[in-house]
């Protein structure tokens, strides 16, 4: 179903095949591990640390350096002396080199790096290294590592509880005082990965002449951590080249924690005087690539007898793991200003507390916060129907934002733009959806069988604010260090000498399909077709337009790079129009782009080639208006004004979009296995106008599989020790296409006031409501409150044993 | 996750490979389709001096009907066995059990004799073996010898192989009664078993149940299809015998309930199977 408005456009909002396909599936990706290097690059593998916290008593890598074909073995020291330690977003001193300092975290952690003339011998020589541990207890739990007492993982600190913020919006305890009830419920997100195909590569030079480096690296952004990288080597942004190649294998949000290998292998390169390339392994990603967040949330919530939240508190403790990466604590505060949720609710009390333990470091990743905030917020939401004997469905319409409040301040100060979500909710439900889903429930229970419906009811954030992060400091710190806020996008179109059209943009690809998209947005404006437009996407940091916010993830390509393009676009055909208006002895105003002319619309027969009205601008400056610079290369910049710092109160709209999606499921629990199978999934969305309707659902389906994986499947598993358990793809596991259930995907629009297109994010939602949406219909299946993900069968054969049979 | 350095050699027969068997020993490692060796070899799990690579052989690229069985040769993929003429009629449980294996696309690769020789404990191919009687064929340069499917496998990744011998064919006994029947839990589509059971019926109208998953080798036991809580009570024995082995996605008692339920399950299925 799609209710979706017909545009008045040619090429944009429709469902245009992506152009990126042909060449991925025929093998013509041009991938990093595939581009050429220069034929003395050396290849670099890395120690790690075999133990999840243990002080280095001493490195002996003379046999190794003795071994065949090595040219050096770098550790901790080389890492002390040439790098300063990454830039961390809280005061505490947390120092962190690319290569373990006195110190491993970490099963994992970097501890050295062999280079070799080929991997083989890198790794034959990594095992005469020989590292002298003093082991030290190991701290797993964020519990336990937040409890007073604990071991603690950086001595400096005092403290595993690194950042602890509270928050309070409009009257949360006048409002627990008067409810009819308080409900409370206690969640824990699990710690997990979306795991792209290809993983980290990153080759480096360096150029003794000037002390720059050159590195093509499969980064993803965002580039506020270009500065970081340059600042640990001690060099201008300049002096740091920074280039991404053409095809990725996917990222996911992954990549971005590539970042301290592009300085460890900035210096080895430095220090071997050679190129060095290092292609991660799977058994290097899985245990020490990068991991999103597990989070312990207690969320209460001051309701009326009928359903009605009048406030919500949350106590979050948030485990990043050994170190503070940045853009940590990221996923606490990228939801902050939409922690309602879809309801309206005035009043809130917020802790936010963030933990360091000894396991691998959190990073990016896809929904980013949202599954964790999601988890809590509408398990809590099903237990409020449960514990006032209502309909979680009545639960979730009693408190839904109304339509008319659009845009809506939320209490926290997110500001959502435009939705009608009880439309979207009714129209999910109707056609008798639920209906069927009700009565397969009826039927497996009346079999002896058990079977639950969920629902989740998510807001979907896109183009995050570059200060959303700045919250967590005080106001008054917030005053000294000067305003952070807005979201700066970028992207150029240009036209050659012989009309030929060309992008480039801030978004470097992992398999979305942007290149189309900009390419529809681009022939849109221009009047010319999706295959006269050429779109190159990738990014080197020394050339191309950029800025902080640069990079693709959280959403950012709908709401910004795109309207970046949208932007250049005009910027260029205003300037088409006024050459063209200067030949044809028309007003500017007369002009249209159509067919590949530029012409009179009075007066079609009026017109110039596109081609021709282009090539002016660079051959014949002497035919522009007066006051036109001559040739054809218009930067789009687009940095909306919602996008504001925090207030004095700590009120921050964290995203210039916000979509909403809402889930229905039903879920059987197998009487044999005890597996959790999805029966049936139904998925509602408004992410406003969509750029291409085919590549949008790629993405709804990508996101839902994903969150099904964190829902049922996926866990990053250490032991007590802080042995990693989960370190191959027999014991972390990707559902793939067998296990993923059908899903029903549904669409309204309501366009985003706050962008020109009216495209807001909608390629992390599934990964917000999935989770919660199947956790609340296994407890509905087995009547009960805490359903540990991934609900696996193992966990749910627990809870359904019983007594075993005796002998 | 890259192998430390091997010789590889790659004989046109057996005896080539036989005779290098016997030089090397243990420091020699027999590679066929490769599924599980080569990823042990890139985990460093296993250092052999010498892969022998025995894929290319013709001699061991057979599949025949002999002596009451279908012998299949060591070079044989189990995609080759899964498309042989008349599996189904002839091997109903080796048609039943085949599409577990992996992928189709490691069935490609990956070999009937290899799974044998690999002997992992959740694997199909081998509880199939032991389900049906079966016996592997070992030769050295010292002769011939036959080992029944029970006594080959002798725990987790462990066999009855000696260093010298190579693991030349698997031999399915063809049975009269063709009543078969296999089931298998696993988390995902291709992932080994957590627990998978297969059973047959014999002549005498008792029934072989099998078990994969749950101890440290495939196990069998005769059960006397007695009615539903002879067999119930039959299985729940079966299951507290071998007691089960915890892992992550498992826990003993978890594969022990799922014995109780997929065995009394595909017994079931076996005895209503047309004969």
């Amino acid at each position: 179903m799609d209710d979706h408005p017909a545009l008045d456009t040619r090429l944009l909002g429709k469902p245009v095949p992506r152009s990126e396909d042909r060449a991925l599936l025929m093998g013509h990706g041009r991938y990093v591990d595939d581009l050429p290097v220069s034929r003395d690059t050396l290849s670099a593998h890395v120690v790690r640390s075999p133990h999840a916290h243990a002080v280095i008593r001493g490195i002996d890598a003379t046999a190794a350096r003795a071994a065949a074909g090595v040219h050096a073995v770098i550790t901790g020291e080389d890492a002390r002396r040439l790098t300063d330690p990454f830039l961390v977003a809280v005061k505490q001193p947390l120092p962190q080199w690319a290569l373990a300092v006195g110190r491993v975290r970490y099963v994992g952690e970097p501890v050295a790096v062999v280079i070799a003339d080929d991997r083989y011998l890198a790794e034959d020589a990594a095992e005469l290294v020989t590292v002298e541990y003093e082991t030290l207890p190991a701290v797993v739990d964020p519990r336990a590592a937040a409890a007073p007492g604990a071991t603690l993982i950086h001595p400096d600190c005092g403290t595993n509880e690194v950042s602890n913020r509270h928050f309070r919006y409009g009257d949360p305890e006048s409002a627990f005082a008067r409810a009819d009830a308080r409900v409370a419920i206690t969640v824990e997100y699990p710690r997990n990965s979306f795991t792209p195909l290809e993983c980290f590569v990153v080759v480096a030079s360096h150029a003794p002449a000037d002390g720059s480096y050159d590195v093509v690296a499969n980064f993803q952004g965002p580039f506020s951590i270009h500065p970081v990288m340059a600042r640990a080597l001690r060099v201008p942004g300049p002096k740091l080249r920074l280039r991404t190649p053409a095809s990725s294998g996917g990222s996911f949000g992954i990549k971005l924690s590539i970042f301290p290998y592009i300085v460890l292998m900035a210096i080895a390169a430095r220090l071997v005087g050679r190129p060095v390339k290092w292609v991660e392994d799977r058994l290097e990603h899985l245990q020490a690539a990068s991991s999103g967040p597990n989070r312990v949330s207690t969320v209460e919530a001051a309701v009326t007898r009928d359903g009605r939240i009048l406030a919500l508190s949350y106590d979050n403790l948030e485990d990043y793991g050994a170190f503070l990466r940045a853009p940590m604590p990221g996923p606490l505060y990228r939801m902050h200003g939409a922690m309602t949720g879809a309801y309206d609710v005035a009043n809130v009390a917020v802790t936010n507390r963030c933990v360091l333990t000894n396991k691998m470091p959190a990073g990016l990743i896809r929904g980013f916060g949202g599954p964790q905030l999601y988890l809590a917020l509408e398990r809590l939401v099903h237990k409020i129907a449960v514990t006032l004997g209502l309909d979680p469905l009545a639960v979730i319409r009693r408190n839904l934002i109304p339509a008319a409040s659009f845009p809506y301040r939320a209490a926290a100060g997110g500001l959502y733009d435009s939705g009608d979500y009880a439309r979207a909710v009714d129209l999910a439900v109707g056609d008798g959806r639920l209906a069927a889903v009700q009565q397969r429930q009826a039927q497996a229970r009346a079999a002896g069988r058990r079977y639950g419906i969920g629902f989740a009811a998510v807001v979907e954030p896109g183009m995050s604010n570059m200060g959303y992060l700045s919250t967590m400091l005080t106001s008054e710190a917030r005053e000294r260090a000067g305003p952070k806020n807005g979201a700066v996008s970028l992207a150029t179109v240009a036209i050659d000498p012989l009309g030929a059209v060309s992008v480039t943009a801030d978004a470097p690809p992992q398999g979305q399909g942007h290149a189309t998209v900009l390419a529809q947005i681009v022939a849109e404006e221009l009047g010319i077709g999706l295959d006269d437009v050429a779109v190159n996407l990738e990014i080197d940091t020394a050339k191309d337009a950029w800025s902080i916010a640069a990079g693709t993830y959280s959403c950012r390509f709908s709401p910004g790079t795109a309207v970046a393009a949208h932007l250049a676009a005009r910027q260029v055909r205003a300037k088409l129009a006024s050459i063209a208006a200067n030949q044809l002895n028309v007003l500017k105003d007369d002009i249209e782009f159509a067919g590949g002319k530029i012409r009179s619309r009075s007066n079609p027969d009026n017109a110039l080639s596109f081609t021709r009205v282009a090539g002016t601008a660079h051959w014949s400056p002497v035919l522009l208006p007066s006051d036109m610079a001559p040739a054809l290369r218009e930067t789009g910049v687009w940095s909306p004004p919602e996008l504001e710092p925090p207030a004095r109160d700590d009120r921050i709209n964290t995203s210039l979009t916000y979509g909403f999606v809402f889930d229905f499921c039903g879920v059987e629990i197998d009487p044999v296995t005890c597996e959790a199978r999805v029966d049936r999934y139904v998925s509602m969305h408004d992410a406003g106008n969509l750029l291409n309707p085919l590549i949008a659902e790629g993405q709804v389906r990508g996101a839902f599989v994903q969150g099904l994986a964190a829902a049922l499947y996926e866990e990053f598993v250490y032991d007590e020790a802080g042995g990693f358990l989960s370190g191959t793809f027999a014991d972390y596991l990707v559902p793939t296409a067998s296990e993923v259930p059908p899903l029903e995907i549904l669409h309204i629009h309501s366009p985003s006031p706050f962008t020109p297109l009216g495209a807001k994010g909608l390629a992390e939602g599934n990964c917000m409501s999935v989770p919660a949406c199947i956790a609340n219909a296994i407890a509905d299946a087995l009547g009960i409150e805490t359903v540990t993900l991934p609900a696996t069968p193992r966990r749910l054969h627990a809870i359904l044993a019983g007594v075993e049979p005796p002998r | 996750m890259k192998p430390r350095p091997f010789d590889y050699l790659r004989p046109d027969t057996v005896e080539e490979a036989l005779v290098a068997l016997a030089e090397h020993g243990e420091g020699a490692r027999i590679l066929a389709g490769g599924q599980s060796l080569v990823a042990m070899l890139n985990f460093r799990l296993l250092e052999p001096l010498l892969l022998i690579d025995i894929a290319r052989i013709a001699a061991l690229d057979y599949i025949r009907v002999e002596g009451g069985a279908l012998e299949v040769g060591a070079a044989v993929t189990q995609n080759r066995l899964l498309a042989y003429p008349g599996l189904g009629s002839e091997a109903p449980l080796l048609a039943l059990a085949l599409p577990w294996v992996g992928h189709f696309q490691t069935r490609n690769r990956g070999t009937v004799c290899g799974s044998l020789a690999h002997a992992d404990p959740s694997a199909e191919i081998p509880l199939a073996l032991a389900v049906l009687g079966g016996e592997v064929v070992l030769r050295s340069v010292r002769g011939e010898r036959r080992v029944a499917a029970t006594d080959f496998q002798a725990g987790m990744l462990a066999t009855a192989r000696a260093p010298d011998e190579l693991l030349v064919a698997a031999r399915f006994p063809l049975r009269a009664d063709r009543r078969a029947a296999f089931r298998e839990t696993a988390r995902r589509h291709g992932d080994f078993a957590i627990v998978a059971v297969a059973a047959v019926v014999e002549p005498d109208g008792s029934v072989r149940l099998g078990v994969g998953g749950i101890a440290d080798r495939p196990s069998v036991r005769r059960i006397e299809p007695r009615g539903a809580a002879a067999v119930a009570a039959a299985v729940n024995d079966f299951a507290w015998d071998l007691g089960g082995y915890d892992d992550m996605h498992a826990s003993p008692r978890y594969r022990r309930d799922l014995l109780r339920r997929m065995g009394t399950a595909v017994i079931d299925e076996a005895l209503q199977c047309a004969a």
